[in-house]
């Protein structure tokens, strides 16, 4: 028996983004974290480019399945770090969704990067405090995570900015429907 | 590099910046509290750790005091003082805050790691 799913060009297009996302997402689980929360991020690249070439819908579809399946490669699907991993995702992509509308000649992807980690770990620390921590001493960690926020924030939005730049050809607006 | 920074960009970095710089500032030092200090009769009587929840009986010569300690704030709670100053005063939060219950002779004073002009010796 065989099953067919109807796939559309735009379908393979965000699986491989989200391939890339997913790759940057267990790869940085690797590196060792002085604070848990505190990372590069570096799957966001993918979602700015996404955002950038693509569009909101894209974006979201990248983000929401590169926290799935990371957490299912990683074995934390479900658990505290799963959720905290979706609630970042969130709240940064409504950041992102609001941010995008500032005007493009004055704000690039850097901008837009910092947005989206500072809106990352507000939302992630909301989460904790709410749920996990209800004790107003986690309040003391937030400079930390601001810092490291404004740090991977500009980074990531600089390799993006590069990306989307001078690797036009990198993805292509048409992706070619594979060869049967 | 410098291509890829637009002058927007400029702004919302110095901008986080300043809110990472205003946050240290105001979680990791100046008026932070840290301990409450519980006297009776002037002398010491503990110091309680603003980072775990908890109730401390302090005892004057009317009677107990209730000193609460939650979310880094301290409060006297309960006291047996007929006016009620040092309950009404609320939670305090910052280094230097005290609250005095007379005649209960019981006081808290918060405490940070910085030494500030000691409003009860002076």
């Amino acid at each position: 028996m065989q099953i067919n799913i109807q796939t559309t060009p735009e379908d393979h297009r965000i699986a491989r983004l989200a391939a890339f996302a997913i790759g940057l997402s267990v790869m940085e689980a690797v590196i060792p974290s002085p604070l848990p929360g505190i990372k590069p991020g570096l799957a966001n690249i993918v979602t700015l480019l996404v955002l950038e070439r693509f569009g909101l819908r894209a974006a979201i579809w990248v983000s929401v399945l590169r926290v799935v399946a990371g957490s299912l490669l990683l074995g934390t699907f479900l658990s505290p770090s799963f959720v905290l991993s979706l609630s970042g995702a969130a709240v940064s992509l409504l950041a992102l969704a609001l941010a995008r509308h500032l005007p493009k000649v004055w704000f690039g992807a850097v901008s837009l990067s910092i947005f989206a980690a500072f809106a990352h770990i507000a939302g992630q620390m909301a989460v904790v405090y709410l749920w996990l921590i209800p004790h107003a001493g986690i309040l003391y960690l937030a400079p930390v995570f601001a810092a490291a926020a404004l740090l991977f924030g500009s980074v990531n939005g600089l390799i993006a900015a590069r990306l989307l730049t001078e690797g036009e050809g990198v993805f292509p607006a048409q992706t070619a429907l594979p060869q049967p | 590099m410098f291509r890829l920074i637009k002058p927007g960009d400029w702004l919302v970095l110095l901008g986080g910046m300043l809110a990472t710089g205003a946050l240290f500032a105001s979680l990791w030092q100046g008026n932070a509290a840290d301990k409450a200090v519980v006297r009776s009769g002037g002398k010491v009587v503990a110091e309680l750790s603003l980072a775990e929840n908890r109730i401390y009986i302090a005892h004057g010569p009317l009677g107990a005091s209730r000193i609460e300690i939650h979310n880094r704030r301290a409060r006297v709670a309960a006291d047996p003082s007929p006016r009620q100053y040092c309950v009404k005063q609320g939670w305090l939060a910052r280094a230097g805050d005290a609250a005095l219950c007379l005649p209960n002779q019981v006081s808290l004073e918060l405490t940070g790691a910085k030494k500030l002009y000691d409003s009860l010796n002076y």
